[in-house]
């Protein structure tokens, strides 16, 4: 009932889930925040975990991030324990919220990783030349975070993330405070970038059309217990223009994850 | 417009101002009356209403002494004496000044480093942070007379004694503002700096030291503050030598009111040059930063 996917370890997985469980202890007893989730993630891959709040989708990402540790089960991350992968810088991580540094210009904030992975000053300012580059923030380096809008600094944030060589992005609800508008220009930004630079998404969003539209492969996860209750492997082309959101394939696809999601809910 | 807008915040500044002036000279008119009234019974003489409050605002020593007294006598302790005279205010301010500065640096770097020790160890939460409001509950003045004692007595007099007391009012608001200040940052901004797999240095410098700064500023304006009081407590016990707490001592030694009003105001007005230095250095920090809008 649990693991509804079998779970066949994939060769090349550069994030790979066995029989992963989290507990935290509350004054309301025992939360199980992840049950026996098994998951393995391709190199390349654009991976969504999709569900409603308390499913376990966030808790996930912090694992794989080693901003949380398992209670048991295991979890590789380019073959190396997350935490190891962790000091290997081996991926970024853009939270719900932008968080930048008030008193550190754009330039400056998309710096500070570099800075404190001892790069020298002048490839530092190579790549942050580049990574502002890739989400079109150029012209705003020397700007700081309270003149750009919410979607720019959220870009700055992304671009952060970029600025060092991770091979993995790990993104939170990158775009869940932001209005619709915004939201759907920055998905498309969000998968261009992917295509031009390969790197191996995982991302965490509650909006069906978003992990629809981005993913190629849609993990849906369900409540009390935290856990995977189906894995969708999209048939969508790689060029994804937001037109095919009105596609037949796209809407099959949609309703594919809402089944999966209505599916967790059962017994609730 | 500039000149209008500056109008509308003065304004009401100078109503507060006239309406405390004026509410001074009623209070000094009703309480110096008896005195002066008094005096002409005890010579037989009969007061006007208008002789009354000519008198009450010309004595030697009044109760309390007019507005126009006290700026009398500030007008001639500060400008027309030498600075090296025992009487000019600003020989006195400037003793004042100089240990509540020393004080203040004193203070200020001990309580910026138990804020750094507080945050990194868990033993030194619980165990500072207790004796820091414990110091703080001790009346200050029952404290100053043993500092200057006991400092005396292994040989250590002039301007240490009086900073040690400065320092010691003023480390507490810098430590409880510090220790906020460093903690200021939200998880996430921990989380992040944890992906980044930084260490506890690069953190403290990079994220914990430049969010404490707005809580730094707030800090040692409380801080200097506290570290003239401190200074003026602590000129008390030495025997009315010299500073502004002398000035004061030996104004009620003497009854010469006007005297402690005069080194009151004087106290007053340093303590705003100081917190207003504070404030400036305040602006341009935060504006160098890019914190200020």
């Amino acid at each position: 009932m649990a693991d509804i996917q079998g779970h066949q370890p994939v060769g090349d997985a550069i994030i790979s889930a066995n029989d992963l469980c989290l507990a935290f202890e509350t004054r309301d007893g025992t939360v199980e925040a992840l049950r026996n989730v098994s998951l393995d993630i391709g190199r390349g891959e654009f991976v969504s975990l999709i569900g409603p709040s308390g499913c376990g989708k966030t808790t996930f990402l912090r694992v794989v991030a080693a901003l949380e540790a398992p209670t048991s089960g295991s979890v590789s991350v380019k073959g190396m324990t997350p935490d190891d992968a962790r000091r290997a810088r081996a991926y970024g991580y853009v939270f719900q919220a932008a968080g930048l540094y008030p008193w550190r210009t754009v330039a400056a904030n998309v710096r500070l990783p570099l800075e404190i992975m001892g790069y020298s000053r002048s490839e530092r300012e190579k790549r942050v030349r580049n990574a502002l580059d890739l989400v079109e923030l150029s012209a705003f380096g020397g700007r700081y975070p309270w003149q750009l809008s919410g979607g720019m600094q959220q870009r700055v944030s992304i671009a952060r993330a970029l600025a060092f060589d991770a091979e993995i992005l790990l993104m939170d609800e990158p775009f869940g405070a932001l209005d619709e508008i915004v939201r759907d220009r920055l998905n498309e930004q969000l998968l261009a970038l992917w295509r031009k630079t390969g790197m191996t998404v995982l991302f965490v969003t509650h909006s069906i059309p978003e992990a629809v539209h981005l993913s190629t492969k849609i993990v849906v996860m369900s409540p009390r217990p935290g856990r995977i209750t189906s894995v969708i492997d999209s048939p969508l082309p790689p060029e994804r223009p937001l037109e095919i959101r009105d596609t037949p394939e796209f809407i099959k696809v949609a309703q594919g994850v809402r089944l999966g999601l209505r599916e967790g809910h059962i017994g609730d | 417009m500039a000149i209008g807008a500056l109008m509308r915040s003065l304004l009401p500044v100078a109503a507060v101002v006239a309406a405390i002036i004026s509410v001074w000279y009623a209070l000094a008119v009703q309480m110096n009356s008896d005195w002066a009234l008094d005096r002409a019974g005890q010579n037989g003489i009969e007061l006007s209403f208008g002789a009354l409050v000519k008198n009450t605002m010309s004595q030697d020593r009044p109760l309390l002494p007019a507005p126009h007294q006290v700026a009398v006598e500030l007008w001639e302790t500060t400008v027309e004496k030498k600075i090296t005279s025992k009487r000019s205010l600003v020989h006195h301010g400037l003793i004042t000044l100089s240990a509540t500065v020393f004080g203040f640096a004193i203070g200020t770097a001990l309580g910026i480093l138990l804020a750094v020790g507080i945050i990194h160890s868990r033993a030194m939460n619980m165990s500072i942070m207790p004796w820091a409001i414990a110091s703080q509950a001790v009346p200050i003045l029952a404290l100053a007379p043993m500092i200057i004692v006991v400092l005396y007595s292994i040989g250590v007099s002039g301007l240490l004694p009086k900073a040690t007391i400065s320092a010691y009012l003023s480390f507490f608001p810098v430590v409880v503002g510090m220790v906020s200040g460093f903690r200021s940052p939200d998880p996430m901004q921990f989380d992040l700096l944890k992906t980044y797999a930084a260490n506890p240095w690069q953190a403290f410098w990079k994220l914990r030291v430049p969010a404490s700064m707005p809580y730094l500023f707030t800090s040692l304006k409380v801080g200097i503050a506290a570290s003239l009081v401190g200074a003026i407590v602590g000129e008390l016990p030495t025997g009315a030598v010299a500073g502004l707490g002398a000035r004061l001592l030996a104004g009620s030694y003497y009854g010469q009111t006007i005297q402690i009003w005069s080194a009151l105001i004087s106290a007053a007005t340093l303590a705003a040059l100081l917190v207003g230095s504070i404030g400036i250095a305040q602006r341009l920090t935060l504006r160098r930063m890019g914190m200020l809008r």
